[in-house]
């Protein structure tokens, strides 16, 4: 394993803070409030789970901290960087450089192969062709996925694919893992592969882990932390020891 | 993003909807092909005026006249010589000047006058004209029928087509197809006409010894006659071409040898403006042709003879106007050909719309994993790039075959009419790289309002969209 860790800040420092975010949508006469004065704070190095069923607005709030999304109101600040006063450009930067993202569908480019999907986002950071085929290798390599390098999505399983999708999230060295819902598409022992990767990335590059999920299941197996949303706002954040769970097996 | 990254992501993205894409292109290279053959053809049309004008030897002639010539016409030019009435006169002094300067081959009085000419007892009025020993060579007598005059001073005639039709009453109604010149030829040749024309003698008391036939009365003017006399012309030369195209409604359709000319004393009409020079035995001019040396020299020799206090004319004058009037064909043929190319263009601009719906969730992925809208736009305009300079360069080849069909067929054409063949259709290089040029420009500026709507999708609306 020679990919190189993860630039982070030291454990214990505010990797992410939000104050009384709120993002509302109008629908109609309607105001839809997705996220509804939600104030958090995660700790660098932390893997923190954000819990709620469907609805619960844990997916918006999962967006304004991966800076896709602006809130209405209120304050998102990730690595002392205010995401609300960015620019476009600079939020695409941020995307680029500090966060790495998951999602539940895989969101691989369907034309591309493998390689190509993972050495994407070095193309947008203007790395040299043979820097990125040796830093896709070395990413693919970390999610045991190396002899699939010219193979298309369509002609992989499902936790192949979220694999490629976690190598091409991890491939920037970025700061912070967002996954939202990495295993909702998955069985329950290709689930369990994905959610270890995930832990080896928070435990071995020190890269900060925020994942949404229903699961409360799986939350207690790897998160340190769980935050409860419902209807937009924050019901509990409680903290969680996952050794208990697991029985100190890790 | 690196412009090879760009590229290649382009080429991949058109690479996945082909179909689609190909008739895009498609599309592009009509319109660059309907471009290229309107400009070749112009282009083509240009060099053939040129070539013709080269060929026709006019390139290398001055008309030289006096500014006497020019009174009450106010032309800027003659404007900022000397008054018109008081400059110099064009009389065989000036020639033989004008005839020693270096760079000029021969300068010869422009001999032309409007008479009447009597063929089997018609009378028929033309305007007549001299033409010197070098005519012969002239473009104009290529494919003439019968010859060119036997010498400088024989009592022969070479008649222009249209005069030739005009003697036996042939001159075909307009839009209906024209004689053949051999046909007229044919009754015409070895036969005489008989010119009628005023001669001027220097006194009354003293006709010319040389003039032959005379006729009839003298007419006693302040210090020079005028004598009614005929001259017998052999007919040795029917003349398809016109040689004298550039000369306008002064042009000669029946031509004498120079020095037979010279010896008629025909009464000119600068001799009522002269009429005390025209007394003496030194004859006035109303213009003179100089022939130079070397085409590229014509400009040194025309300011030179400006110089003398003259006015010049030359086909160089006329060839800036037909600069200016291609220029003008040029931008017409150009508006018409990019016509094709602006339908093709909203073609582009669909297909990238129909792109965009399609890859909305692609373009989400994206901006999610740290594309900027500059990065999304971009690709967009490489997308239409790819586009216009392969429409650009398949167009090029169309307009091309297309030329060489048409050239070929209107060739077939010619040859049916027993006309020379004739290359009016040309590709320069300039115009390969404009149209390839062009169409990326275009391609270019369709794919703006697609690539900005790429650009400006919410990656959070895009990646929702299945």
């Amino acid at each position: 394993m020679t990919t190189a860790p993860a630039i982070s800040t030291a454990r214990g420092t505010t990797a992410i803070r939000s104050e009384n975010v709120c993002r509302h949508y109008r629908m109609g006469e309607n105001v839809i409030r997705a996220v509804d004065g939600v104030s958090l704070h995660v700790q660098s190095g932390d893997f923190v789970a954000l819990l709620g069923s469907s609805g619960s607005g844990k997916s918006s709030m999962l967006n304004l901290i991966a800076g896709l999304d602006r809130p209405t109101s209120g304050t998102v600040i990730v690595q002392e960087r205010d995401l609300a006063k960015l620019s476009r450009e600079e939020l695409a930067k941020y995307r680029l450089h500090v966060v790495g993202m998951v999602f539940q569908s895989f969101n691989l480019i369907p034309s591309m192969t493998v390689a190509e999907n993972v050495e994407l986002p070095l193309r947008f950071a203007e790395v040299d062709r043979s820097r990125r085929q040796s830093m896709a290798h070395e990413a693919l390599e970390r999610v045991g996925l190396k002899a699939r390098l010219d193979h298309r999505p369509s002609e992989l399983s499902g936790g192949e694919q979220q694999r490629v999708a976690l190598a091409r999230a991890l491939i920037n060295r970025p700061q912070l893992l967002l996954a939202d819902e990495p295993t909702g598409n998955l069985d329950s022992h290709t689930g369990t592969e994905i959610m270890n990767i995930l832990r080896d990335f928070n435990r071995e590059l020190g890269m900060t882990v925020v994942m949404v999920t229903h699961e409360r299941a799986l939350a207690q197996r790897y998160a340190q932390r769980m935050i409860f949303l419902a209807d937009g706002k924050l019901m509990d954040d409680r903290a969680n020891d996952p050794q208990a769970v697991l029985g100190g097996h890790s | 993003m690196k412009v090879p990254d760009l590229a290649e992501l382009a080429v991949r993205n058109l690479r996945e909807s082909l179909l689609r894409n190909s008739l895009t292109t498609v599309g592009i290279s009509v319109g660059v092909a309907s471009l290229v053959a309107m400009l070749s053809l112009g282009i083509g049309l240009q060099q053939l005026a040129s070539r013709r004008l080269v060929k026709s030897g006019l390139f290398d002639t001055i008309i030289v006249s006096s500014r006497r010539e020019m009174r009450g016409m106010g032309r800027e030019e003659e404007r900022n010589g000397p008054i018109p009435g008081e400059s110099r006169v064009l009389d065989e002094p000036a020639r033989l000047e004008i005839e020693k300067m270096p760079n000029v081959a021969e300068a010869f009085p422009d001999i032309r006058f409007a008479t009447e000419i009597r063929f089997e007892d018609k009378p028929h009025l033309t305007m007549i004209s001299a033409l010197p020993e070098s005519a012969r060579t002239n473009d104009a007598f290529d494919g003439m029928q019968g010859g060119f005059f036997s010498s400088d001073n024989a009592p022969e005639a070479i008649l222009q087509k249209a005069f030739a039709e005009e003697l036996l009453g042939k001159t075909p109604p307009l839009g209906a197809p024209e004689p053949n010149v051999a046909e007229l030829a044919r009754p015409l040749l070895g036969k005489e006409l008989v010119m009628l024309y005023a001669q001027r003698a220097a006194t009354p008391s003293q006709p010319s010894s040389g003039a032959p036939n005379l006729a009839s009365e003298d007419f006693v003017g302040a210090s020079y006659s005028v004598v009614s006399r005929e001259q017998r012309l052999k007919i040795v030369g029917v003349s398809d071409l016109d040689p004298e195209s550039m000369r306008g409604p002064t042009r000669a359709k029946v031509f004498l040898p120079l020095k037979l000319a010279e010896t008629l004393h025909v009464m000119q009409q600068t001799d009522l403006r002269e009429i005390s020079r025209a007394a003496s035995d030194q004859p006035v001019y109303s213009s003179i042709s100089v022939r130079v040396k070397n085409p590229a020299q014509i400009q040194v020799v025309e300011d030179a003879i400006k110089k003398m206090g003259f006015t010049t004319f030359s086909i160089a004058d006329a060839s800036r106007g037909l600069r200016q009037f291609f220029g003008v064909l040029y931008a017409f043929l150009g508006i018409f050909g990019s016509l094709a190319l602006m339908v093709a263009s909203i073609g582009i601009v669909n297909t990238l719309v129909m792109a965009i719906l399609e890859r909305r969730r692609e373009i989400g992925i994206m901006k999610a994993i740290g594309a900027s809208d500059g990065d999304v736009k971009k690709l967009f305009f490489a997308e239409a790039g790819a586009m216009g300079i392969l429409g650009g360069m398949l167009g090029v080849v169309l307009g091309w075959a297309i030329g060489q069909v048409i050239n070929f067929g209107t060739n077939v054409y010619l040859k049916r009419q027993s006309l020379p063949p004739e290359h009016f259709w040309a590709v320069p290089w300039w115009l390969v790289g404009f149209a390839i040029g062009f169409a990326f420009v275009v391609s270019l500026v369709s794919g703006l309002y697609p690539a900005g709507r790429a650009a400006k999708l919410d990656p959070v609306q895009a990646l929702r969209y299945e």
